[in-house]
């Protein structure tokens, strides 16, 4: 009897009435988890019920734990006929699981019926006690930590970042099984919310037990999809990297006094090993990656990586499909013992994360995205999930072999996704290739050496843009030059990639929201032939959304692409293809040139006219943008280079392929040719009207700027006024005169549109940029394109910068001074005259310190915080896994308050809790951001996290407000039940959080609609730094040696 | 290419004034959007009239959803499906409450009941309201009414803490609601020279002194009935002009105290006895409810219309109604001393705004 899951229920308020005759209500409450179930009195006539029922004690597994969601249904008595249910919440208690997240669950959670949306809410108050648990061969992973942030969470720090997780999971879809045909479309709804709830707790265990058995205890950039296969029925994958974390409590962690190891022990996860401190023991863990050789040498070759390509093929041998099933003890030792082996030969060095820590990302290649299109068919054994798993696998070893063939062992900023129509189903891989320290891949014991070797390597701000690949056996033509940068390396001419921009890399200017837009026509079809043309039509579309991207990134006057995101989508009689990404002036790259039209008949004076036109108007743009994001890079001469400034020209760095289900792979050559790719050629009215296309996309009003990834580079003096959104549109297209030509427009001007009437909304919250601007496309019928946007708006402040937190500064100084001089050389050197007071990106420390610029070039400063705290902490840190191994997690009753004792933060952060920032309102406020941190805050606890499932459906679609109040109304509703839950764990807000997913079906003559809508994100807690400084000064002895926290401010 | 669907949720729900202004007068979407570009907003933010159309909609649709809401304030403190900071919050709930001066006006004192919802056309063409915007108002005022009508307790502080509405608002609403609860004519033609602002002045000073709640707080519907015992013994003061000796008393001691002191003394010499009995004579009638419904029409027909007649400064009105309650002390044959405070305390008030072109 491992745990112990306590319920009571207190009360609920705003209550539909259910009874006409007395305008009241008899409501009482059924609790149910697992196969049991209470219910608490009738509280009778009342809207406002106070139940104050007594606690309902569950016993479970803790396996039941982490799968079942906690269910209460709030019900109206009726003596003559059935209690009519007034709706639904459905708890998920993993957050309870682990130590160090929430201790309790407790606050008013709206109470959801997927027929009428929010009816009323219901206060609850849900525990769970966790016993010692002797039986080796649990199924259960309680204590791994999960996180949707797709970088190492800001209060942890990374010990071993271990590698690639996935599992996958299937069943049947409720909606298709016959008994749908007889209930009502509550029941029905509520059994796919419920199947969906349990299959993602239990894919999460599963995860989790994998990371267990790589000795991890944290998954970071999780990420969770469904695959809404129709018929064929229901797939829940997720992928993540496992890690092993550590947590920076408080500033006094890293003080040598704070080495009570019973204040960390809860915070390793239970460990089967006998002797865990072994882990951290040398070069014979299994972590130790044989494979791959890590030195920066380039000693890859397109010919051997090919052969390797075949090589690597190999089985999957059971991993992944987590197919040992409940019962099986020995097949579970079995399953690890394979694991392990598979580690050692590390199947897929691939890693969900888009940022990292300071030195983990040596080199990067290069975009691989790999695409397959496949027929579905009806799973007949959901305990046997194969085909999913192989279909998956088989695009991991081609994204794998892309990166081989770039000169790189692993892939970063790994994402997988897919699209669906009918019964052909695309599923695409992409990631950037990149060029690893192993220092976090294995244990820290040669820490000391790799710092060195890496400062010694590794000129700060360009040594990402380096190529990884053999110089004379280049996998596709490019252009190389010796950076710009440091003068020592050969770096690319233009560089793609799927990761945020690092935080020490060098840039010029602003960033901006680049995004390339397709569409092409395609015949109905079926079955096997719909899948050809598709597989016949993708690499046409990979080559011109590729094309479209190097153009507009020429337009904008820059030379890289980061957190780029290629979908492509499938509907009945089209493909669509969408690809955002934010451009940046990296330093290290060489300036781009200019984009040449010719024509094709130049003898015509007219035409040559109108072409000379077009010309300028091209030029015109690229000045114009070069003024708008201050782009203006320092001059440097010949001779200083000593190479020849680079020859215009385009060259590709993405690499892709597509199969088809029947294995064939065709590798398309993207480079143009031979061809001068600067050179647009005008040959027919398509690319004239491509060469308009690029010319009509907006800039953004002035005041606004736009990016995809975390943070946008030359900003960096955020305030914390931020405002997420999300934003659904639909348009019907007509479908009279179809032509690739007037989808492209209509999908074009949609989505400019869209972010014209973005503009205009936020425009109070000017100066401003969206950040994390995240387009879905999807076509939920033949006439239809669905795009729906999230993106949060953060207003930064102009002229605060000087005085943001001089202290930081002075801090960071006094840790510089400790510093070689090297890194000062290198800011000088670029501080040339023609720089911009901001000519390097943010830092991401920097954000969360909100540093400034006083007189010191910012980038002196983020990297000189970057690398000495990062000494600093090296040997302390080492101690302190030490000393944590040894300590087993689940040895007792779980007691969690203990965790934050000596933590003067942590205390400061529940005297901000008692006191919620909004202290008239009744109702805490809950921040909600795709970011991974919030604008001058820090965060001092992660709580779990929100994964959450909703189906809305109306048979009054009419009386609703047409689809978009329909709509509207639900996406306000998902948005208050997360923060309703986010609020119950303690939490005062979601970072990282995602709409994965948001499916819109209506049929306006039945007066139907239905809407399926999955969120993820990490709840978590923050305090204001301007909060942390009154604590600070409130507790000036715990903070007489702040060493590494940002936000504290000691004066 | 038609936009089938186009939404825009915030998790901070946003709220531009300027369209709830719009949508709280009733206007249209097409409308709201004509006016708002011809505010100039287009130039101002570069923006195309498709956006405006769109984020009106969108707006549109919020306040529809909000006003469910709003029709109970506190919900809307509790709820937690749009998240509004406690300011903005605020501003929905006055602006949703306030009302048109023109709109007021014409229901003042009628009864809220359907039969008045049904003259609301004429009431939107006649004031130039929209109809919509008319309904909202007139909802409002029997929103109101009907949860503060039978409650206990001071009648602002009750509309305040079930309306969360701000001090000034609430004390209007508590005009209203006492008009309508009384019935008082205010739309006669001889009244239309008066504002709401001057009935809501009168309505808080017999509030304070006329309704039961003046002399007992524990009671139910303490402030918006008048205390009936109150107007049972009003008929005392009869006495004041029917006592023929009383009556020249009471006129020669106001004589004596103002000689000289009015630019309208004659005047007043020769109208005392006149406009003494109306004063009078409305307090003895107040018994009937009909009378009570009258008694704005009575004042100003008994003693406003008399003294403008005359082009009696106002000045010169307040020394005499001064001077006129006050000469009542020293008439020694008349018992109902207190009485006579209560009821001409209040009046000398009313009359006081009452008096003015």
């Amino acid at each position: 009897m491992p745990g112990k899951l306590k319920v009571k229920i207190v009360a609920g308020r705003h209550l539909p009435v259910m009874d006409r005759a007395s305008d009241l209500t008899d409501a009482f409450v059924e609790v149910k988890f697992g196969n049991t179930t209470f219910k608490t009195d009738v509280y009778l006539k009342s809207l406002n019920p106070q139940w104050n029922s007594e606690w309902f004690k569950f016993e479970v597994d803790d396996e039941d734990l982490q799968d079942e969601p906690l269910q209460i249904t709030v019900l109206d008595h009726d003596t003559y006929s059935a209690n009519d249910a007034i709706g639904k919440v459905y708890i998920d208690i993993d957050p309870l699981l682990y130590s160090e997240a929430a201790t309790v669950i407790s606050g008013w959670f709206p109470i959801y019926d997927t027929i009428h949306g929010i009816r009323g809410e219901i206060n609850v108050i849900v525990k769970v006690d966790l016993f010692n648990d002797l039986n080796r061969f649990r199924q259960s992973s309680c204590g791994v930590k999960f996180f949707c942030t797709t970088s190492i969470p800001k209060c942890y720090r990374a010990v071993i970042i271990h590698g690639f997780v996935e599992e996958l999971v299937v069943n049947e879809d409720p909606e298709y099984q016959w008994i749908d045909r007889i209930r009502t479309p509550r029941a029905s709804n509520e059994a796919r919310q419920r199947l969906i709830s349990l299959m993602s707790g239990e894919l999460q265990r599963k995860i989790g037990l994998k990371v267990l058995e790589m000795r991890g205890n944290a998954v970071v950039g999780y990420l969770q999809c469904f695959d809404l296969e129709g018929e064929s029925g229901l797939v829940v994958r997720a992928i993540g990297t496992a890690c092993t974390l550590d947590k920076l409590s408080s500033p006094a962690a890293f003080l040598p006094a704070c080495n009570s190891p019973s204040k960390e022990m809860k915070e390793i996860p239970f460990n089967e090993d006998p002797n865990p401190n072994t882990h951290s023991s040398g070069p014979s863990t299994p972590l130790k990656n044989q494979t791959y050789s890590f030195s920066p040498s380039k000693s890859y070759s397109r010919q051997s990586s090919s052969s390797d390509t075949d090589l690597s093929l190999t089985p999957k041998t059971g991993m992944g499909s987590g197919s040992a099933g409940k019962e099986g003890g020995p097949f579970k030792a079995l399953l690890r013992q394979q694991t392990q082996s598979a580690l050692e030969q590390r199947e897929f060095p691939f890693f969900t994360l888009t940022a990292f820590p300071p030195g983990f990302l040596v080199h990067v290649g290069g975009v691989v995205s790999a695409r397959s299109v496949k027929l579905l068919d009806r799973i007949h054994n959901p305990d046997e999930p194969e085909t999913r798993d192989a279909w998956w696998a088989e695009i991991r070893q081609e994204i794998k072999s892309h990166a081989k063939a770039l000169g790189c062992h692993a892939v970063v900023g790994y994402s997988e996704s897919t699209s669906i129509c009918e019964e052909v189903c695309i599923l695409s891989a992409s990631g950037t290739a990149a060029v690893l320290n192993p220092r976090f891949l294995q244990d820290g014991t040669v820490e000391g050496c790799l710092e060195q070797r890496l400062e010694e390597n590794l000129p700060v701000g360009c040594g990402f843009c380096h190529i990884p690949y053999d110089e004379l056996n280049m996998p596709f033509p490019a252009h190389l030059t010796y950076c710009y940068n440091c003068r020592k390396q050969k770096v690319p001419d233009v560089l793609f990639t799927t990761i945020d921009l690092p935080t020490d890399a060098a840039v010029v200017g602003k960033g901006c929201l680049i995004q390339a837009r397709l569409c092409r026509l395609k015949k109905k079809a079926q079955a096997e032939a719909n899948a050809t043309a598709i597989s016949n039509l993708l690499p046409f579309m990979e080559y011109e959304v590729h094309t479209q991207l190097m153009n507009k990134l020429k337009l904008k006057g820059m030379n890289a692409l980061f957190g780029l995101r290629i979908q492509i989508t499938v509907g009945e009689n089209m493909l669509m293809g969408l690809a955002s990404a934010t451009g940046v002036y990296l330093a290290a790259l060489p300036t781009p040139g200019g984009i040449q039209i010719a024509g094709k008949t130049p003898n015509d004076g007219s035409y040559e006219q109108h072409i000379s036109h077009m010309q300028k108007k091209i030029n015109d743009t690229i000045a114009k943008n070069k003024e708008l994001y201050e782009i203006n890079p320092p001059e440097i001469s010949e001779e200083v280079i000593g190479s020849p400034i680079p020859e215009p020209r385009q060259r590709s760095r993405l690499l892709r392929s597509q199969s088809e289900s029947s294995d064939e792979v065709i590798e398309l050559d993207l480079s143009h040719g031979k061809k001068d790719a600067f050179v647009l050629e005008i040959d027919d009215t398509d690319a004239m009207e491509d060469v308009h296309s690029l010319l009509t996309d907006v800039p953004p009003p002035s005041g606004f700027y736009s990016c995809n990834t975390e943070i946008m580079p030359g900003i960096n003096n955020w305030t914390s006024e931020i405002q997420m959104f999300t934003s659904v549109r639909v348009i019907r297209l007509s479908s009279l005169n179809l032509t690739n030509q007037a989808l492209n427009k209509n999908f074009n001007d949609l989505c400019e549109n869209l972010l014209k009437s973005l503009y205009f909304k936020l425009r109070s919250m000017i100066p401003c940029c969206l950040c994390h601007v995240n387009f879905t496309v999807s076509l939920p019928e033949d006439e239809l394109i669905q795009v729906t946007v999230t993106a949060v708006a953060i207003t930064f402040d102009k002229n605060q910068a000087l005085q943001t937190i001089k202290t930081h500064v002075e801090k960071s100084l006094q840790r510089a001074s400790t510093d070689n001089e090297e890194l000062l050389q290198f800011p000088l050197e670029l501080c040339s005259d023609s720089l911009p007071p901001h000519p390097f990106p943010p830092a991401k420390e920097h954000l969360e310190s909100a540093s400034s610029n006083s007189g010191i070039p910012a980038a002196q400063r983020a990297t000189s915080v970057d690398y000495s705290s990062f000494a600093d902490r090296c040997s302390s840190w080492i101690e302190l896994i030490k000393l944590k191994a040894q300590t087993i997690r689940r040895g007792s009753i779980k007691t969690t308050v203990t965790v934050e004792k000596a933590s003067p933060v942590a205390e400061g952060n529940f005297r901000n809790r008692s006191a919620p920032p909004c202290a008239n309102s009744t109702v805490g406020v809950v921040k909600m951001t795709p970011l991974s941190f919030i604008p001058g805050a820090k965060i001092t606890k992660y709580l779990g996290i929100i994964n959450m499932f909703f189906i809305r459906e109306t048979t009054s679609l009419r009386e609703e407000g047409g689809v978009s109040g329909f709509l509207h109304a639900f996406i306000a509703e998902v948005f208050a039940m997360v923060r309703a839950h986010v609020a119950a764990l303690g939490g005062n807000a979601v970072v990282s959080y995602i709409m994965k997913q948001c499916v819109f079906m209506e049929n306006p003559n039945k007066n139907q609609a239905q809407c399926l809508i999955n969120v993820s994100g990490d709840a978590v807690v923050f305090v204001r730094e301007s909060d942390l400084e009154v604590i600070s000064t409130q507790q000036p002895t715990a903070n007489c040696q702040p060493l590494c926290t940002g936000g504290e401010v000691t004066t | 290419m038609t936009n089938e669907l186009d939404i825009f949720v915030g998790n901070t729900t946003l709220i531009d004034e300027d369209v709830y202004r719009l949508w709280l007068d009733g206007y249209s979407v097409s409308d709201a959007v004509a006016r708002r570009v011809r505010s100039g907003i287009l130039e101002q933010t570069g923006a195309t009239a498709a956006v405006l159309q769109s984020d009106t909609m969108d707006h549109y649709r919020t306040f529809h959803m909000l006003e469910r809401l709003l029709h109970a304030p506190p919900k809307l403190l509790h709820q937690l499906i749009f998240q509004i900071p406690p300011s903005r919050q605020a501003l929905l709930i006055e602006r949703y409450y306030a009302f048109d001066e023109a709109f007021v006006r014409e229901v003042l004192g009628k009864k809220l009941s359907k039969g008045t919802k049904k003259d609301l056309d004429d009431i939107s063409t006649k004031t130039g309201i929209t109809l919509k915007s008319c309904r909202r108002q007139f909802d409002n005022f029997k929103r109101v009414f009907k949860v503060v009508e039978e409650m206990r307790g001071s009648l602002v502080d009750n509309i305040q803490q079930h309306f969360l509405l701000s001090d000034r608002l609430s004390r209007d609403y508590a005009a209203i609601v006492f008009f309508a609860n009384n019935r008082f004519e205010t739309g006669k033609k001889k009244l239309q020279y008066l504002s709401f602002g001057d009935f809501a002045f009168c309505a808080e000073l017999m509030i304070q002194n006329w309704t039961l709640g003046a002399v007992d707080s524990q009671v139910d519907d303490m402030d918006v009935d008048l205390d009936k015992e109150f107007l049972q013994d009003l008929k005392e003061l009869k006495v004041l002009v029917a006592d023929k000796d009383l009556l020249d008393l009471h006129k020669s001691l106001v004589c004596t105290a103002l000689r000289g002191k009015l630019s309208v003394f004659s005047e007043m010499e020769a109208n005392f006895k006149n406009l003494s009995r109306g004063l009078v004579n409305v307090a003895a009638k107040l018994i009937h409810n009909k009378d009570v419904r009258d008694l704005f029409v009575d004042l100003i027909e008994k003693f406003v219309e008399p003294c403008r007649s005359d082009h009696w400064p106002l000045n010169d009105v307040r020394l005499f109604l001064n001077q006129y309650s006050a000469s009542v002390h020293s008439l020694d044959g008349f018992r109902h001393q207190t009485l006579w405070d209560r009821y001409m305390g209040t009046l000398r008030g009313c009359l006081l705004r009452l008096y003015h072109d």
